[in-house]
């Protein structure tokens, strides 16, 4: 697939005395929300840390177009990542959160970062927030002040760790909808790791379902296909949010 | 029974006769030979008050019973029982089939049942796996390969760091100025008190202990050559390192750590940031800049105590002490208390830093770190102090 964003060709995902996926490919395209499902521990969010660069691949490679191997440090952010609890910096305030990034890596003046940092904050809805500390966030708001600095370097792709883990339903739709909106109104490429039922519907153009016994991605397509015609027990499971056997 | 008795006694003894029924049980537990073995009639309300009772019992029934034997646990008599309780039931039954002894639960009401149910009571229990304990020699092997680890690691980090201020070197806007002017701050200027406080006590202490002895050969102002030399040469670099190690170096391992924890640092990265060169060199440079400062005042404030004890009991008046100070203590000898100290600084940094950066695994984990961090560098300060110490003498400076 040559409109591939990112390729992944046999890759290994561990640590050195436990590996958690073995020779996985697959690729995301242009333009797609990506979602990576799969029960707790099954390393959803270790392959989203290798897909991000944070970690170096026991074997196998990853491509993202027009970066090559995900690469960090150095150079200034070529997509935007938010974590899974935000990981705001706690000495900063929001705005110095989101401006963090361009204050580094352009010449832009300080009255100009202030103007984009105001902007981001409102795309997310949390305009007026940018003097506060994080912690007197909200859990939601924290998420969205951190997808405001993922999306502070213009990427276009970004990465998302479980957006609406432990949000309430109104946040969690509400997160949701701006994903959808990013990924339409600007072609964001997104790709994030959940295992909220509701939300990968919502959301999800294309998902992978990883298991932790294969250690291998056992289904992919879009989630209402996976859930209509995939025969596997444990799809099946995952979708009709059936217990499995202890 | 007790109960009934603690139900009808009048108001004014309730407390008492309540708190005497807490020793008595308020469940029978009837054990009856069998042809094949035991059964065990369990009866009344098993609450978590009374299950340091049944845990006796089942502890005393575990040690009795022999492989071969059967043992029934009979529930029918139970009127109420929690998770407590029968987990300490489910656990007696685990033990014995452990040991070959087949053990069943029977009777009880519907809700009973459930909790057996509920609680693996029916469930074929896992096999233990006996953990292989370790002899004395395998641990101080174990131990001296991690602390072999640790060190390989520091110089790790000491590599990795060199390159980083290199790069730093060579594009110098990158730096990260605030973070140095703010470790400045907070291990400099808000140090100041306590490292003045503390070495002027060693030196008011060190010379009035001196004193004692050389008032007996008529050598009063020794003490301000003694004072003079160790507080510059050794104890204003050591004392105000230790005070540093202490309050910056934990400050900079827990507050790496909380980073590292809370995914910050992975944070950094994402946005194009080393965190060597962002966040570990500032601090380094910073205490770098401040240690030196910090032990002059060191210096200063030690003989400053010894200028007190000279006047208040030795009759030397503090522009003589002053003078004999001048007269022994020389250029190099500040000076290389205040080279010793940027070296002690760099030690504190570092370390501090590299256990910071190596924390995992939430608060215990930075507990961890900021413990491992604070020992190794006091083993680091003694150690080089040791080092300066020898190489000084051997070079005669």
């Amino acid at each position: 697939m040559s409109d591939a964003l990112i390729e992944v060709r046999g890759l290994t995902v561990g640590y050195a005395d436990q590996v958690l996926l073995e020779g996985a490919s697959f690729d995301v395209a242009r333009g797609d929300v990506f979602v990576i499902l799969g029960g707790s521990g099954c390393g959803k969010s270790t392959l989203l840390r290798y897909l991000i660069g944070l970690e170096t691949p026991l074997s196998g490679h990853i491509s993202i177009a027009g970066v090559g191997a995900p690469r960090l440090e150095g150079a200034a952010p070529e997509y935007g990542v938010m974590f899974q609890s935000g990981a705001l910096f706690s000495s900063m305030t929001v705005g110095d959160n989101v401006g963090f990034a361009l204050q580094e890596w352009t010449d832009l003046p300080a009255e100009a970062i202030t103007a984009i940092v105001r902007a981001k904050l409102a795309l997310v809805g949390l305009e007026g927030a940018e003097d506060k500390l994080p912690a007197e966030l909200s859990g939601g708001m924290r998420k969205r002040a951190a997808i405001a600095r993922a999306m502070a370097f213009e990427p276009s792709l970004i990465f998302l760790d479980e957006p609406s883990a432990g949000l309430d339903p109104v946040s969690a739709a509400e997160l949701d909808d701006l994903i959808n909106a990013l990924n339409r109104g600007l072609g964001l490429t997104v790709v994030m790791v959940t295992h909220e039922l509701e939300s990968i519907f919502k959301v999800g153009k294309n998902c992978i379902m990883l298991d932790k016994a294969s250690r291998s991605i056992i289904a992919s397509g879009s989630p209402q296909e996976l859930k209509a015609t995939n025969r596997d027990p444990r799809v099946q499971q995952f979708f009709h949010r059936e217990a499995g056997r202890r | 029974m007790t109960r009934e008795a603690g139900d009808d006694a009048p108001e004014i003894f309730g407390d008492r006769v309540s708190r005497i029924a807490g020793f008595l049980p308020q469940f029978t537990w009837r054990v009856e030979k069998e042809p094949h073995g035991l059964r065990i009639d369990v009866a009344g309300d098993l609450t978590i008050d009374e299950a340091p009772a049944l845990w006796k019992r089942v502890t005393e029934l575990s040690a009795r019973v022999t492989s071969g034997e059967r043992v029934q646990i009979d529930n029918s008599g139970v009127q109420t029982i929690d998770g407590a309780c029968m987990a300490l039931l489910v656990h007696l039954r685990s033990e014995l089939k452990a040991r070959r002894v087949h053990c069943e639960f029977t009777g009880g009401s519907p809700a009973v049942r459930r909790l057996v149910e509920l609680y693996g009571g029916r469930r074929r229990p896992k096999p233990r796996r006996r953990r292989h304990a370790r002899n004395a020699i395998e641990q101080v092997g174990d131990a001296t390969a991690a602390l072999f680890g640790e060190v390989m690691s520091v110089l790790d980090f000491f590599g990795e760091l060199l390159h980083a201020g290199w790069a730093s070197l060579k594009h110098p806007r990158s730096m990260n100025f605030r973070d140095i002017a703010l470790t400045m701050e907070r291990a400099g200027a808000d140090a100041a008190p306590i490292v003045m406080l503390i070495n002027f006590l060693i030196g008011f202490v060190m010379a009035y202990q001196s004193a004692l002895q050389l008032k007996q050969f008529g050598a009063n102002i020794y003490v301000a050559d003694l004072v003079g030399l160790s507080m510059t040469r050794e104890l204003g670099p050591l004392m105000t390192a230790i005070i540093v190690c202490g309050r910056t170096g934990a400050a900079f391992a827990a507050e790496l750590g909380t980073m590292k924890v809370s995914e910050e640092v992975d944070a950094l990265r994402t946005l194009g940031f080393m965190p060597l060169r962002y966040l570990v060199l500032p601090r380094i440079l910073g205490l770098l800049l401040v240690a030196p400062l910090l032990t002059l005042l060191a210096d200063t404030v030690g003989i400053a105590g010894g200028v007190v004890v000279g006047a208040l009991s030795l009759d030397i008046t503090p522009l003589a002490y002053w003078n004999q100070t001048l007269r022994v203590v020389h250029a190099w000898d500040v000076f290389s208390g205040a080279l010793k100290s940027m070296v002690f600084a760099s030690a504190i940094a570092l370390i501090a830093c590299q256990q910071g950066l190596a924390t995992s695994g939430g608060a215990e984990g930075v507990g961890r770190r900021t413990t491992a961090a604070v020992v190794s560098i006091l083993f680091a300060l003694i150690l080089l102090d040791a080092v300066f110490t020898v190489l000084f003498g051997a070079l005669g400076l």
